[in-house]
């Protein structure tokens, strides 16, 4: 088969459940040494495509290659290209940090020696040193993140999947989590990652897939996709409550001016036009009103998301709930 | 956040090739059996089942059911000790069960399945730990009977030989267990397996008692119960009494043949039984 330099390739891959369309025709491809950010709710399909491409499930329908290779029918060699870390930590809760790394490089077939000096050097990169020789049992949350990519690591994979890397993280670890997923794009390495925040997507991302309910219903880089929804908000600040704030700003913008309980903040949404602010603030000091602040903000991936979807990406999509792993605590 | 204009793909430096050869397996058995033993070494209490209940059985069925069970050409010490090793073998062998659901819960097998390793590991991993643990567990059934007055009757290698039939069938029942543990869908129901399952299967058997006095459909059951076989084969060779001897159903005529058989028998379909479910279960 001719290799393209698309490191993840997916051709209409559909997966049920039962009666649920996990994934229902999907397809994306993803060039070697980018990030494809997929961004969905809960239960969307992210972690059943995920599965699939980790040889973990197979497909009802279509067809997927990774690294070059068909994940149904070359699943070993799969395996030998990539790195994975679930959404559940699959950690061994009874062996330490290092015991965990060292027999996952073994199982890797690195050879021992290799896997004792690569379980150190990663132990050092995610910060766990100080914890090697304690049980993972023992570990915070972000530590058994840390721990679980750094499992996803040993063999230095070409393709990573990152199931959902941040969920549940502390501001700093999260950072940190995204500096290294940085780093190892920066080598070359391709990943794909799930995620339900959409400015995690924005932050990493080169292209973006949305997913909800097993389709894709939008993609793009982060800047087309916020391009899609045109439109800004408009928020301005007044020093104090004025009467006739409202109607001087309704006559320079389309939509409806909200006010909040106070009479303080107006908000609104605009098309983005050149001279806007200025336009507003004349407008508002020929009617003797004060302005503390004004904003012009950009849209969102969540104002996106919600223009695509109806709902907000931390929402559960209620009609297709996602299996779980077998054996996973639910 | 630019695109890159160039990718260059990394490819690993070896030919990735999907046949393992020997050795590869083997490292796989080996690096998971020492997995197991580690968790052992974390929570000795996992390992009462060998320990601490072995010195209990031996003592309480020597003390309490040998004061009234007369044995003919023999003592009731002398008579239970292979019973009380198969007792001890037989129901020490859930702990297969529930650590392979445990395996199966805490989403670590997940992990193993997407690296290149010989997924087959996993199982034998565990029935060569549990193995070990039921080398422990014949050890010190072996002892608390010495010290309680247990004497064997036969040379060295027969003894030995009956050491190594109780385990060549526990290791063979760790693999029934094994399907139960895959099968159930928790850790606690896998628990459960050994008193629905595995209890039956040691009390209705020549371990304690002998057969003769039970109900004939019950005694018939007795006879035929690979743990009986076991129990009988291990008397004979340690040249203890085995009032089997003169019962008419084959596997008591020919009790070590039997145990032999049977327990080739269960490992040759069990272990494939597991692997075909731990598929089944690890892929969807």
């Amino acid at each position: 088969m001719p290799h393209s330099t698309f490191m993840i390739e997916a051709e209409g891959l559909t997966k049920r459940y039962g009666d649920t369309h996990a994934l229902d025709g999907v397809d994306f491809a993803v060039p070697a040494g980018t990030i494809l950010g997929v961004l969905g709710p809960n239960g969307a399909g992210k972690t059943t495509a995920v599965k699939i491409l980790t040889t973990f499930a197979l497909p009802d329908e279509g067809k997927a290659m990774v690294g070059g290779f068909d994940v149904v029918e070359k699943a070993p060699e799969v395996r030998r290209q990539i790195g994975v870390a679930a959404q559940d930590a699959t950690l061994d809760e009874l062996l330490t940090g290092r015991q965990n790394l060292q027999l996952i490089g073994e199982l890797s077939r690195m050879g021992r020696a290799a896997a004792k000096a690569r379980t150190a050097e990663l132990l050092e990169r995610f910060e766990l040193t100080f914890a090697a020789d304690r049980m993972a049992k023992s570990y915070s949350g972000g530590m058994r993140r840390r721990l679980d990519l750094a499992a996803s690591l040993m063999m230095a994979p070409p393709v990573l999947f990152l199931d959902e890397p941040t969920t549940g993280l502390d501001p700093v670890s999260r950072s940190r989590v995204w500096d290294v997923i940085r780093e190892l794009v920066a080598d070359g390495v391709t990943v794909l990652l799930t995620t339900q925040y959409l400015d995690e997507a924005d932050a990493l991302a080169h292209d973006i897939i949305v997913v909800d309910h097993g389709r894709i219903i939008a993609d793009g880089t982060p800047q087309q996709l916020k391009d899609a929804s045109k439109g800004a908000h408009l928020e301005v600040r007044l020093a104090e409550p004025h009467a006739a704030a409202v109607s001087a700003l309704q006559q320079l913008v389309e939509s409806r001016v909200h006010a909040d309980a106070d009479g303080l903040v107006l908000s609104a949404a605009v098309d983005q036009s050149p001279g806007l602010a200025t336009a507003v603030v004349r407008a508002l000091d020929a009617a003797g009103v004060l302005v503390d602040n004004i904003e012009v903000r950009q849209p969102s991936l969540d104002d996106v998301f919600f223009s695509l979807t109806g709902h907000t990406a931390e929402e559960p999509t209620q009609t297709t709930p996602e299996p779980h792993m077998e054996g996973a605590p639910a | 956040m630019s695109v890159t204009t160039a990718p260059v793909p990394r490819l690993t430096t070896e030919a990735p090739s999907a046949r393992l050869h020997v050795g590869e397996r083997l490292a796989d058995i080996w690096s998971l059996t020492r997995r197991n033993l580690v968790h052992i070494s974390r929570e000795p209490m996992q390992l009462s089942d060998v320990t601490l209940q072995p010195v209990l059985f031996t003592l309480l069925f020597i003390y309490v059911f040998g004061s009234d069970i007369p044995i003919q050409g023999g003592s009731y010490k002398d008579f239970a000790l292979a019973g009380l090793l198969s007792m001890n073998l037989t129901t020490s062998t859930f702990g297969t069960a529930v650590g392979m659901a445990t395996d199966l819960q805490t989403g670590v097998i997940s992990r193993f399945r997407t690296l290149p390793m010989w997924r087959a590991a996993v199982l034998i991993g565990r029935s060569l730990a549990d193995l070990m643990t039921a080398a422990v567990c014949v050890l010190i059934v072996a002892l608390v009977g010495l010290a309680v007055g247990w004497r064997p009757d036969a040379s060295i290698p027969s003894i030995v030989g009956g050491f190594l039939l109780a385990m060549l069938f526990a290791y063979a029942l760790s693999w029934v267990s094994a399907c139960a543990g895959l099968l159930a869908k928790s850790p606690e129901s896998a628990a459960s397996f050994g008193f629905i399952f595995i209890f039956p299967l040691a009390f209705i058997s020549n371990a304690l008692v002998p057969t003769q006095g039970m109900p004939g459909w019950l005694q018939a059951v007795a006879d035929w119960n690979p743990v009986s076989a076991m129990t009988a084969g291990a008397r004979h060779l340690f040249g203890n009494p085995n009032p089997s001897a003169t019962i008419a159903a084959w596997p008591m005529q020919h009790p070590v043949e039997a145990a032999v058989l049977e327990s080739l028998a269960i490992l040759l379909v069990a272990a494939p039984v597991a692997a075909w479910i731990f598929r089944r279960v690890t892929v969807e």
